[in-house]
């Protein structure tokens, strides 16, 4: 357990050793901000469905911004050889990697808190609702970086790997689109809705946390953590 | 201490180790020595678990390191070099060591007398706070070096310490590995023959993923029969009438033409450099340059890895 907070502290202080971090957290707080103030104005409700339904959308892009470093830079400068022959198994630096980008994750979401305060002084939002909107976002948040560790972990160019991650987001984003999933047969269709990041995250947006979506979550992130490990345990390094 | 037996690991087509097997005993500096690309690297990568054999055993310490249980506590008792020094650049000296030394699993109440101590012997002093970003290569290598020894281990393996190191500085680095080897067992990494002579008790020379010669340096020299000399000769033009006539005069052991030069191997105590002087200048061959002397490591070395 201290060697994954090591590596947790390590892996958090380098992104705000950086202006890596600190980009990405204004950027996100930048147009998370803006298209929730814009949208705010013109519904003229006091509700924060459109700030939540456009988090995942922004995400897409902001988390594997976050993750497309963690391995592809250690595996280009060869610290990878550094950390992998220290006594510690690959599953805790995996998960330390994880736990990092999470943490990173929480300071962004703290940062928006700003959002439903001042919502809360102009009128009275469901509290329930807003709840289950930041549970939902962690959750979603936290399988876009499983997705994004994996992808960085098996290239060594950042750029790539952001874009494989973003890829990879959109497809499990848009299967559940009602457009697309209208054009396919009922059997695959219901396959598609199951396994779509939308499906899940709009039925905890209505307020109601199922286990059922704790658990698709849950079982996203838990898999793609586990190619991870597999992809840093096989040693077959270059 | 170190037991590797039939070491096999290939890339693709690419055979990188082809059979490797040695044994060492604690406290001995071996040198692997080898030109680019014959498996140094490869080698020693899996004696710290970093890459897996396709074949064959490696025992440290008496551990199995095809137990895959065992293999953290193998890795706790090695101290590891790679090849070139990656470090975390944007960390202080001080921040990665500690770093390490927790990642080695070093207590807290122990960890600063522990970087104190290495930070005194790799003579990091004055840059303990410095951005590793901002040091020389000198002292990349040093940090690199407080690395592997930051936890005490009891092997320490070092992929070419000084490669890319000024003359002063691999002075200091190799004085730093022979300090280092008074108390430890090292493997040490080079293609440059001469640190490995003066650093090693022991040098393997390894060619094409073969061990092709294993011994003192002094017993590499001698291999090809003791008290041997080499003469090397530089002239205009060797024509094909030149060989036969070298090869008559009496205490020629060997001819050998590399490139423009030959190079003909002899008793050390028959000195026949006037008789070949002789052949060469009546032969009208234009005699540029003759030397003797006695065979050395860097002989061994061209002659087991010419191609």
């Amino acid at each position: 357990m201290n060697k994954i907070l090591t590596i947790t502290k390590k892996e958090l202080n380098s992104y705000f050793n950086s202006p890596l971090g600190y980009i990405v957290v204004s950027v996100f707080l930048v147009i998370s901000g803006w298209l929730f103030i814009q949208t705010f104005f013109i519904i003229g409700q006091a509700s924060l469905r459109s700030f939540f339904n456009l988090l995942p959308i922004l995400f897409m892009f902001i988390i594997p911004a976050i993750t497309m470093s963690s391995w592809a830079e250690e595996k280009k400068s060869g610290t990878v050889e550094v950390l992998m022959t220290f006594p510690v198994s690959s599953v805790k630096v995996v998960m330390a990697k994880f736990f990092s980008s999470f943490m990173f994750l929480l300071i962004m979401l703290v940062l928006t808190l700003v959002i439903p305060v001042m919502v809360s002084s102009v009128g009275s939002p469901d509290r329930g609702v807003i709840i289950a909107g930041y549970i939902g976002v962690i959750f979603i948040g936290s399988a876009y970086i499983a997705i994004g560790l994996w992808v960085s972990s098996i290239t060594k160019n950042q750029i790539i790997s952001f874009l494989v991650t973003v890829s990879i987001i959109f497809m499990f984003y848009m299967i559940g689109n009602s457009l697309i999933l209208n054009t396919m047969p009922s059997s695959v269709a219901a396959v598609g809705k199951f396994l779509s990041f939308s499906t899940h995250f709009n039925s905890i947006l209505r307020g109601v946390i199922s286990l059922s979506d704790i658990l698709y979550y849950i079982s996203v992130i838990i898999f793609f953590l586990f190619l991870n490990v597999r992809v840093i345990g096989m040693k077959k390094w270059k | 201490m170190i037991k590797v037996k039939d070491l096999t690991k290939r890339y693709g087509e690419l055979v990188a180790l082809d059979g490797v097997s040695f044994e060492l005993k604690e406290g001995e500096v071996i040198g692997i020595l080898g030109p680019n690309g014959a498996g140094k690297t490869t080698l020693l990568r899996i004696l710290v678990a970093f890459l897996e054999a396709d074949s064959g055993k490696v025992e440290i310490d008496g551990l199995d390191m095809n137990q895959s249980l065992l293999q953290q506590k193998i890795k706790g008792r090695i101290g590891y070099l790679p090849e070139n020094a990656p470090l975390y650049e944007d960390m202080t000296v001080t921040e990665y060591l500690m770093f390490v030394g927790r990642m080695q699993g070093i207590e807290e109440n122990d960890i600063y007398e522990k970087l104190a101590n290495v930070i005194e012997k790799c003579g990091l002093k004055e840059k303990k706070n410095a951005e590793i970003s901002t040091l020389s290569k000198g002292y990349r290598q040093r940090v690199g070096i407080a690395q592997a020894l930051i936890h005490n281990p009891k092997i320490v393996i070092l992929d070419e310490p000084t490669t890319g190191l000024d003359p002063n500085q691999r002075i200091e680095i190799r004085d730093l590995i022979k300090e280092i080897g008074r108390s430890k067992t090292v493997i040490l990494s080079s293609h440059v023959l001469s640190e490995v002579q003066s650093t090693c008790s022991r040098v393997i020379i390894i060619n094409k993923g073969k061990i092709v010669a294993d011994g003192t340096p002094e017993e590499l020299e001698n291999k090809d029969g003791k008290n041997k000399a080499t003469i090397h000769i530089e002239v205009e033009e060797i024509r094909s009438n030149l060989l036969p006539r070298l090869e008559a005069i009496k205490g020629v052991d060997n001819i050998e033409i590399i490139e423009s030069r030959i190079i003909i191997v002899s008793d050390l105590e028959n000195d026949i450099r006037k008789d070949i002087a002789r052949v060469i200048i009546e032969e009208d061959h234009g005699l540029l340059e003759l030397v003797r002397k006695q065979i050395d490591l860097e002989d061994v070395f061209i002659d087991l890895t010419k191609e």
